[in-house]
């Protein structure tokens, strides 16, 4: 082992937030956090460069003994699916940083600081293969985040930061509960990998299932645990809801495919029924909720609940097409709705208000903005040619396979997003240009235009040629389904 | 017979693409914008029948692209099908190009360069779904035509705009983001393929045959640019666009989109012999032959012209897909050379509204008493393309009505061929009043301003009359492209 990659990637941003520390100028923050984002962003690219996509097995390992006694390691290594989300949480925390340049003008270094240890924090926990570390990191994550929110947000931001709070934490427990059960159960070790080789009885499995239902459910999150997250969005700043939309969420549906699956398999084919009819239900729920929005945050909140029910569907699905476009699925969300968060975030730069009836005829004032927040909004709404398609393609194939009732339900969800989505551009970008009497709006400027573009360009590459992104977790993703179905399952 | 290697498919979707490009970057200099269009469309017309010897002779031309998707390229092939589809929407841009330039500049539109920049696109999208090898890059086209097509529909931005080019929106994504989803997501998951194939790709596919007719009819109702009823109110709702974008694009490119999808689905996805077995043929002719009639009788009711129009078309949409699930040998002819014949006759018709607009400011046939004498070539060609709407010779309509009437006999169903002479009669009694009405009823008083032809909008509305007759009197090298899709 020459370098020890994975220890540096989520290490830097500590370095980073350790280095403003003693910085003063509110400029020199900003261009330093900037500074480390992208060598963190390039260090994931280099280990995406090495990374082998022939094989399930962990690579970049590091493992030195933490705490002998208990058997707890500081391990760390990445499988595809782990690989793809470290590129994807650096990306958008580099965005992050842009997002809040000029958004963010009280205690800019406190706030930079807190952004580049939610990062290095999320990295952590993409790439723990200890599960004492990965709890750790798990539950660390809560800190920053509620900084970011309850001192940053808006006005009702203590309220939504405490029910954040509240909401995780009470699924922490149980997790916590279940990690616990885990350790003795499983031989006395926190070793993931040795964890997964386990073979537990179906009754140990069953609850286990459940304890982590709970803790996973709240954070993807899963209708009737979804409420903490609209007051969260609509009050978090736009990069703390960049990072809650674009990371966060993906945190729940990780844990399902690194324990729930290859831990609990059983349990999992068990009950996967009731994980689509659940997944079906956020999808529907979501999307109606979505629908009856006049708040641009609240709008994107909810459809973030009805798509990370694709993303559910998808993986409980339990077949090849299924879990690769719950994957793609969870890529693309981060990507997308990354996007709509810092769309909705300009443009409340600009106008101070959220409120879509205010908005109208934007194409006239900002055509750039209205034409890029056109590719995002059709992404999100999964048109042919834009990344959310395929995954859509891919997850309602594997949907429709494992059960044709939810896989009819997920359509009806896609219609839904059609439906908010189209609504909410129509009344904010077309139509008569009442916006432009109201409020003065210019459009976007070069560096908002950095922030964007990367984003964009995903849109159209995972749309149009998605085998990069599925031959990165297509080993990872078979060898799961052995572990979910038995050898011989991997088609 | 091996397929041709070639990129002219993309090519003839890159010329489009690229003259919206320089029609956008030439946005200041009128002259030279207007002029991208014409050339760019000679340009992709020529690349379109370069590749039409290889396909006559029954092979195709090919181009890989890349993979989406095991089982899903992006990937091109002119077959004969797209071939029709193809020749029709590019040699008629020639002469809507020649046409939106005269139309424009008469009425002094605002936003022309949008106006052009999203014609061009629309073009590149009808042709990259008429060339398109797999329902995946046929659907990523479909969809590019439905978003660069609500800028035309919404173009005067007044109110009347901007609801219905929302209902056009509601309409054809609500279909696509609903019915059209599943359905490609069940064939991918019953195929685990999207391509099309000779003979149908899910010929002996393992599912029941209630899966399948749902999936069926989930392309029928999903693809609603083809407007079988009730998916086709859109339709009328889009007139509120400038009268080319109704000539070219909804009553060719757009519409042809959609029942050459419906097409596609029948004889490349299902294939003849399955949508036979499972009875789906007989049962979509019903559906069809009762938007054949009712579209007609709606028309009827209508003063505004291009209203009519565009309810005529419903209606005649509905015959190429009758053609096709008749399955009869003659009938699947007839349905796909009246894409061809009503391409022709239609853009003149809606060419015609467009000069009658221009040189008068009527919309509604009640006001044109008389103006047959002002306007004489547009009345003329209007009245000639009436004919081919009613299915006279020596006229393009007569020759696919002819296969089609011929062909329900072939299949049969006599039921139909009664539906063909209704709903012809009722053409004629749609048709026929206007050219009465222009040509032989007094002028009022207050129609006395003077009115006269506009060069740049008659030329081509002579032209596709022209054609019309033409296609009438030497229909073969449609025919034998029809004939190459069902052998």
């Amino acid at each position: 082992m020459s370098i020890p990659l994975l220890s540096l990637i989520v290490f830097v941003p500590i370095a980073g937030a350790a280095v403003l520390m003693f910085m003063r100028s509110d400029d020199a923050v900003r261009w330093t956090a900037l500074g480390f984002g992208i060598v963190d962003l390039a260090l994931c690219i280099v280990m995406l460069a090495g990374f082998d996509t022939t094989t399930h097995e962990m690579q970049f390992t590091e493992k030195y003994p933490w705490v002998p006694a208990l058997g707890i390691t500081y391990a760390l290594g990445v499988d595809g699916i782990s690989a793809l989300f470290l590129f994807l949480t650096a990306l958008l925390s580099l965005i992050s940083v842009l997002a809040s340049w000029v958004a963010i003008d009280r205690k800019v270094k406190e706030f930079m600081v807190s952004l580049l240890v939610m990062q290095a924090l999320m990295l952590g926990v993409f790439c723990a293969l200890d599960l004492f570390l990965f709890y750790v990191f798990w539950e660390a994550m809560l800190i920053p985040m509620y900084l970011i929110i309850g001192v940053w947000g808006g006005e009702g931001r203590v309220y939504a930061a405490f029910k954040f709070f509240l909401y995780t934490l009470a699924g922490s427990i149980l997790f916590l509960i279940g990690v616990i059960v885990l350790y003795f159960q499983g031989g006395e070790t926190f070793d993931i990998l040795a964890l997964t080789a386990q073979d537990l009885p179906f009754g140990v499995q069953s609850w286990l299932f459940f304890a982590f239902l709970v803790a996973f459910a709240v954070k993807v999150p899963m209708v009737p645990v979804h409420t903490w997250l609209p007051d969260a969005h609509v009050q978090a700043p736009t990069a703390g809801s960049i990072i809650l939309a674009g990371v966060l969420l993906k945190m729940g549906a990780y844990g399902f495919l690194r324990f729930s699956l290859p831990m609990l398999p059983e349990a999992s084919l068990y009950y996967s029924t009731l994980m689509l009819v659940l997944s079906a239900l956020a999808i529907v729920y979501g999307g109606l909720l979505a629908l009856a929005q006049d708040d641009l945050k609240k709008l994107v909140a909810y459809s973030s609940i009805s798509h990370m029910g694709f993303v559910t569907l998808g993986i409980f699905a339990l077949n090849l097409r299924g879990l690769e476009g719950g994957i793609l699925q969870m890529f693309n969300h981060g990507i997308t709705t990354g996007a709509l968060f810092l769309f909705v975030g300009l443009i409340y730069e600009r106008t101070h208000t959220r409120s879509i009836a205010n908005y109208g005829g934007l194409m006239k004032a900002a055509p750039v903005y209205t034409a890029f927040l056109a590719l995002f909004t059709l992404s999100s709404m999964a048109l042919p040619g834009t990344n959310a398609f395929v995954g859509e393609l891919l997850v309602l194939s594997g949907g429709f396979a494992a059960n044709l009732a939810a896989g009819a339900a997920a359509v009806a969800g896609a219609l839904l997003s059609a439906a908010y989505l189209l609504g909410m551009y129509g009344k904010v970008a077309l139509g008569p240009a009442s916006v432009s009497a109201k409020y003065k709006i210019h459009d976007v400027n070069g560096r908002e235009m950095a922030a964007i573009l990367p984003l964009a360009v995903f849109v159209l590459w995972v749309g149009l040629y998605p085998r990069p992104f599925l031959g990165i977790i297509d080993a990872s993703v078979r060898n799961l389904l052995v572990q979910v179905h038995g050898e011989g399952s991997g088609q | 017979m091996d397929p041709v290697i070639s990129t002219r498919p993309l090519l003839a979707v890159a010329v489009a693409g690229l003259a919206a490009l320089a029609i956008l970057f030439l946005n200041k200099r009128e002259k030279l914008r207007d002029a991208v269009s014409p050339i760019a469309a000679v340009a992709m017309f020529a690349i379109v029948v370069s590749m039409a010897p290889t396909v006559l002779a029954g092979g195709s031309v090919e181009l890989r692209l890349f993979e989406i998707l095991p089982g899903i390229d992006f990937a091109f092939r002119a077959d004969a099908l797209g071939m029709v589809f193809a020749t029709v929407s590019s040699l008629l841009w020639i002469v809507a190009a020649v046409y939106s330039i005269g139309y424009m500049r008469h009425l002094h539109e605002h936003a022309q360069t949008r106006f052009f920049a999203c014609f061009a696109t629309s073009l590149a999208a009808a042709v990259g779904g008429a060339f398109a090898a797999n329902l995946f890059t046929l659907v990523v086209f479909y969809e590019v035509l439905s978003l660069v097509t609500y800028p035309l529909v919404y173009h005067h931005e007044d109110e009347e705009g901007w609801r219905g080019s929302r209902k056009y929106l509601v309409y054809l994504m609500g279909a696509s983001k609903s019915v059209l989803l599943a359905a490609l997501a069940l064939t991918y998951h019953i195929a685990g393929s999207l391509d099309f194939v000779t003979g149908g790709l899910l010929a002996g596919a393992n599912a029941s045959a209630t899966l399948l007719a749902v999936v069926y009819f989930c392309y029928l109702f999903g693809f609603a640019k083809a407007a079988v009823m009730p998916m086709h109110a859109w339709l009328p709702a889009a007139m509120v666009a400038p009268t080319p974008v109704s000539a070219l694009l909804h009553a060719v490119a757009v519409v042809k989109m959609g029942v050459f999808c419906v097409l596609r689905v029948i004889f490349h996805v299902f294939g003849v012999s399955m949508v036979g077995e499972l009875g789906l043929g007989i049962a979509t002719a019903y559906l069809v032959s009762f938007t054949i009639l009712m579209a007609s009788v709606y028309a009827l009711t209508r003063d505004d012209l291009k209203a009519r129009l565009a309810y005529s078309t419903v209606s005649q949409l509905s015959y190429i897909v009758l053609g096709a699930v008749l399955l009869s040998p003659l009938a699947m002819v007839g349905g796909i050379i009246h894409i061809a014949a009503h391409a022709f006759s239609k853009i003149t018709l809606f060419f015609c509204a467009g000069s009658i607009y221009c040189a008068s400011g009527k919309r509604n046939i009640s006001d044109m008493a008389g103006i047959g004498r002002r306007l004489p070539w547009t009345m003329g060609a209007f009245f000639v393309a009436s004919l081919s709407m009613i299915g006279i010779p020596p006229t393009a309509g007569f020759v696919s009505k002819w296969y089609l009437a011929e062909g329900s006999v072939e299949a049969g169903q006599m039921a139909f061929l009664a539906v063909l002479l209704a709903s012809s009669v009722l053409n004629a009694a749609y048709f026929l009043p206007v050219s009465y009405t222009a040509f032989f009823e007094a002028e009022t008083k207050e129609s006395r301003a003077p009115v006269r032809e506009i060069p740049l909008v008659a030329i081509p509305l002579v032209a596709t009359a022209i054609l019309s007759v033409l296609m009438g009197i030497f229909p073969y090298y449609f025919i034998t492209l029809a004939d190459g899709v069902i052998r």
